[in-house]
């Protein structure tokens, strides 16, 4: 039986949702696109389902010059069009009265004064420190403003309570960014402080890969360059740059897609087994996999690295525009909209074994896969006439559009010979679960509030990210183009192809 | 329309239900691959004959939670045959590149000397490997006993059986062979949150040692999720509960604690219309005490520190409504919760 005498909670036992420290939530960037589409509409979602702390208090931040009622409305009407629920009117009002607003720019002392009072109003109010979380949902430039900003006011620590800072990606352009942001925000925050945000680590699809490679024993014996030829990952998707053209073009796929979500991915997928599932436990593993992939010398990257754009053709069979007639975009762009790479993790499990990489946009349809292709069988007894034969096992984790896991096997074509063709065993988390998945950034504010760092990037984790990737940038830039096509709604472009060592291909999209 | 597969007969048998089952779900699949079978649970309801429509109505209205099979079990007084309709309903229409759950649904129209041999009947009709829950919500005992061979959770509601000594004694009798998932605990499950969260900040959690009184209020046929509330904390917090006695029309008792007793009053809520609690009062010796009642939005909290200052927010969250709440009890059949046995043994000492 439970006692009290330790300091621990011992109410807390069998709740699915455990408390979280009552919390001031603030969203510099609070009537922005990010905040409209995802972060109210996630926050709503949490006070439906009971899962806000017990005292919570949200203030938003922007340029606009609006009173606290025209948030409110803004607010409400944001929830209304983008939760994924239909708001109960109760919970949606009880939740705007504890919202407020502050506007002016990021650069103002009197916004973090105004702030720090609002904040301490509503510490004063219930009688304890409530903690408090920064959401910095703004351009990239901002971030270190807004850091310097919270220390300069003394926002930045608290003698009671957690102050934490999430901050969006993208975390800089390049190394050297990364480095100088995070060099300006840990002179402010301590790391523990600090979230960056990969909303991919915060679906459940990508943290289904951790309880798929250690909760499963059957996987973990073939988990090596002893059993794997090569590994695939796709990012494919079967949409344009829709309005996003000023981004894009200056983001491009490698930055946009690889750089972060790509190599999440990646090293979830070589990560050794973690000591606990403790935040850094994880990251630690984490970055031991970075560390393993060499960045390419620059005459390395024609040979492991291909760019591409998609030229003009056909989605959802209506004739759709070429990247360079996008509106928004110079008709002399280099940005490209398609990456494949080869990237080898240079250590014991997985020394020689490729690991492909490939993402683009406007391909034939979106999906999100992970596919571990085996080494084939030693030796064939079987007939191989009027049968596909035997293919190497292949497993493959589908992220999107259905979560799943597959394992192609050889099986016999019933009849008097025995010929053999590959079928596939399926899994569809779909069919196996009845729950909804939260939102990945329902997920993701929650685990900010409670402290969890585990889901969010570490600063020696962005950096490693940026040493793989940045060569290949680099080299890139130097080389004018034009760059190869595809055309659109195809599998990508032909040139994707030569960096695929002998006997291994690209399954279609 | 979402594509439905059909099927029925009447003094039928179960291996012909069975391989009607086999038969719709070929069709559903040669019609598209898409159509893919859900395969989460198994669950088994057994309820009179009358009230057949309205329980089915209950399974409908669980949203997302549906069982993957179904298989309700209508007992009918002097039946003697079998009559069985089939159903399997995808619940959408596939969409390009994705799946289209569907789920199995298998209405039994049974008779008084079938219930003894249920097991018998529904084993061939289940889902292999796939943990199955039974629920009777009119009674029959004895049908759950049947069941209790083939199914590894019991769904009950405490708050159904009007003498909360027959009720805490029926579930203590059926989590010796069974997990049990009580809709009576499950409703006070935010409760249980907030009380938690109440005194999760470091600077209250000393406090949880020094509570004095608590006050339960509920709808007055919901005694017994009262009674279970206190079993928690008496299980959680190390007290030794002692008999509850009725007084003035409300259920007083004391617990005994480390620092002395706790106590304990029941208050029937004539306002209350939902099953369950409607308010919950907790003191302590220091001066402290805590308030939640149900209120617009979510729990409404009123919290008065040791020093006399008082402070009320709410606690934001939406009512599940009695659909929510079976979608609930049938989600938590896959999930175990180590509390509620203990909770249940210091209710069933307080009854004593």
């Amino acid at each position: 039986m439970a006692t009290i005498e330790q300091q621990e909670n011992v109410l807390v036992e069998g709740l699915e949702r455990l408390p979280v420290h009552p919390t001031t939530l603030v969203i510099f960037g609070g009537t922005g696109d990010l905040a409209k589409r995802k972060l109210l509409p996630a926050i709503y979602n949490l006070a439906h389902e009971g899962a806000l702390p017990e005292r919570f208090n949200l203030i938003g931040s922007s340029r606009a010059d609006i009173p606290h009622d025209d948030y409110r409305d803004m607010a409400r009407d944001s929830i209304k069009q983008f939760s994924r629920r239909a708001p109960n009117e109760q919970v949606l009002e009880r939740l705007l009265e504890r919202m407020r607003y502050v506007p002016g720019t990021f650069d103002e002392d009197a916004v973090y004064e105004r702030l720090g009072e609002h904040a301490d109003e509503f510490d004063g109010e219930a009688g304890i420190p409530f903690n408090r979380v920064f959401y910095l949902s703004t351009a990239p430039e901002f971030f270190p403003v807004i850091v310097g900003k919270l220390g300069a006011h003394d926002l930045d620590h608290r003698e009671d309570s957690d102050v934490r800072v999430v901050i969006e990606k993208p975390i800089g352009t390049n190394l050297a960014e990364a480095k100088e942001l995070n060099r300006q925000v840990l002179a402010v925050l301590d790391e523990s402080q600090v979230f960056r945000i990969d909303h991919y680590l915060g679906k459940e699809t990508v943290q289904n890969m951790l309880a798929f490679r250690f909760a499963n024993g059957m996987f973990e014996p073939v988990w090596s360059r002893n059993f794997i030829d090569y590994v695939q990952i796709t990012a494919a998707e079967d949409i344009g740059i829709g309005t996003r053209a000023g981004y894009y073009d200056k983001s491009g796929a490698l930055r946009d897609l690889v750089q972060n979500h790509m190599l999440q991915l990646l090293t979830l997928l070589c990560m050794e087994p973690p000591v606990t599932f403790s935040a850094d436990d994880v990251r630690d593993e984490k970055v031991k996999v970075l560390h393993a992939i060499h960045p390419p010398q620059p005459e390395e990257v024609p040979e492991m690295a291909v760019r591409a754009q998609y030229s003009a053709g056909m989605a959802e069979g209506k004739p759709v525009p070429g990247y360079l007639e996008e509106e928004g975009v110079a008709e002399d762009s280099t940005t490209e909209t398609f990456a494949a790479l080869r990237l080898e993790v240079d250590n014991w499990r997985w020394a020689g074994v490729p690991i492909y990489l490939r993402t683009g946009k406007r391909l034939a349809r979106k999906v999100t896969e992970i596919a571990v292709s085996l080494k084939p069988v030693p030796h064939l007894a079987f007939e191989q006439a009027g049968s596909v034969g035997v293919q190497p096992n292949q497993i493959v984790m589908a992220m999107q559009p259905n979560e799943g896991v597959s394992l192609s096997l050889g099986a016999k074509i019933p009849g008097t010979r025995m010929r053999i063709r590959p079928v596939n065993m399926e899994f569809l988390y779909g069919t196996a679960f009845m729950s909804q998945s939260p939102e990945a950034y329902e997920r993701l504010l929650m685990d900010a509030m409670r402290g969890d760092a585990t889901l969010f990037t570490r600063d020696d984790e962005v950096e490693a990210q940026w040493r793989i990737i940045d060569p290949i940038l680099e080299a890139w830039s130097r080389d004018p183009g034009p760059l190869p096509q595809y055309p659109a709604g195809s599998g990508g472009p032909e040139e994707a192809d030569a960096i695929m060592r002998e006997g291994h291909h690209w399954r279609a999209i | 329309m979402p594509d439905e597969g059909v099927w029925s007969a009447q003094d039928t048998t179960p291996s012909a239900i069975e391989a009607a089952l086999r038969e719709l779900l070929k069709e559903q699949h040669a019609k598209s691959e898409a159509y893919v079978p859900a395969r989460v649970l198994n669950m088994v309801a057994v309820v009179d004959r009358e009230w057949r429509g309205e329980i089915y109505n209950r399974l409908e209205g669980v949203g997302r939670y549906h069982a993957s099979r179904t298989i309700l079990c209508a007992v009918e007084p002097r039946r003697e045959t079998i009559d069985a309709w089939v159903t399997v309903t995808a619940t959408s229409d596939p969409r390009p590149g994705e799946i289209a759950l569907t789920h199995e649904r298998v209405v039994l129209d049974i008779g008084p000397h079938h219930v003894p041999a249920l097991d018998t009947i529904v084993d061939p009709l289940v889902v292999s490997d796939l943990a199955t829950l039974c629920w009777a919500p009119h009674g029959h005992a004895e049908a759950i006993d049947a069941l209790l061979k083939l199914s590894q959770v019991v769904l009950i509601d405490s708050v159904n059986e009007p003498d909360p000594g027959a009720a805490v004694s029926r579930a203590r009798q059926l989590v010796e062979d069974a997990y049990v998932v009580d809709l009576a605990w499950l409703r006070s499950t935010p409760w249980r949150e907030r009380i938690a969260s109440s005194f999760d900040p470091p600077q209250w959690r000393d406090e949880l040692g020094r509570l004095s009184s608590l006050t339960v209020r509920h709808r007055p046929d919901s005694g017994i999720a009262g009674l279970l509330f206190f079993g928690w904390l008496c299980s959680r917090l190390g007290w030794e509960p002692g008999a509850m006695v009725q007084r003035n029309g409300e259920l007083f008792g004391r617990a005994s604690a480390r620092r002395g007793d706790v106590e304990l009053l029941l208050q029937p809520d004539a306002r209350q219309s939902a099953p369950g609690l409607s308010g919950i009062t907790v003191e302590t010796a220091s001066g402290m005490s805590i308030s939640l009642d149900r209120g617009p939005g979510g729990l409404s909290a009123r919290r008065r520190t040791r020093d006399g200052k008082e402070s009320s927010w709410t606690v934001l969250g939406a009512s599940r409504g009695e659909a929510g709440i079976l979608g609930e009890g049938i989600r938590q059949a896959l999930l175990r919760d180590p509390t509620y046995g203990p909770a249940l043994g210091c209710a069933e000492a307080m009854l004593t």
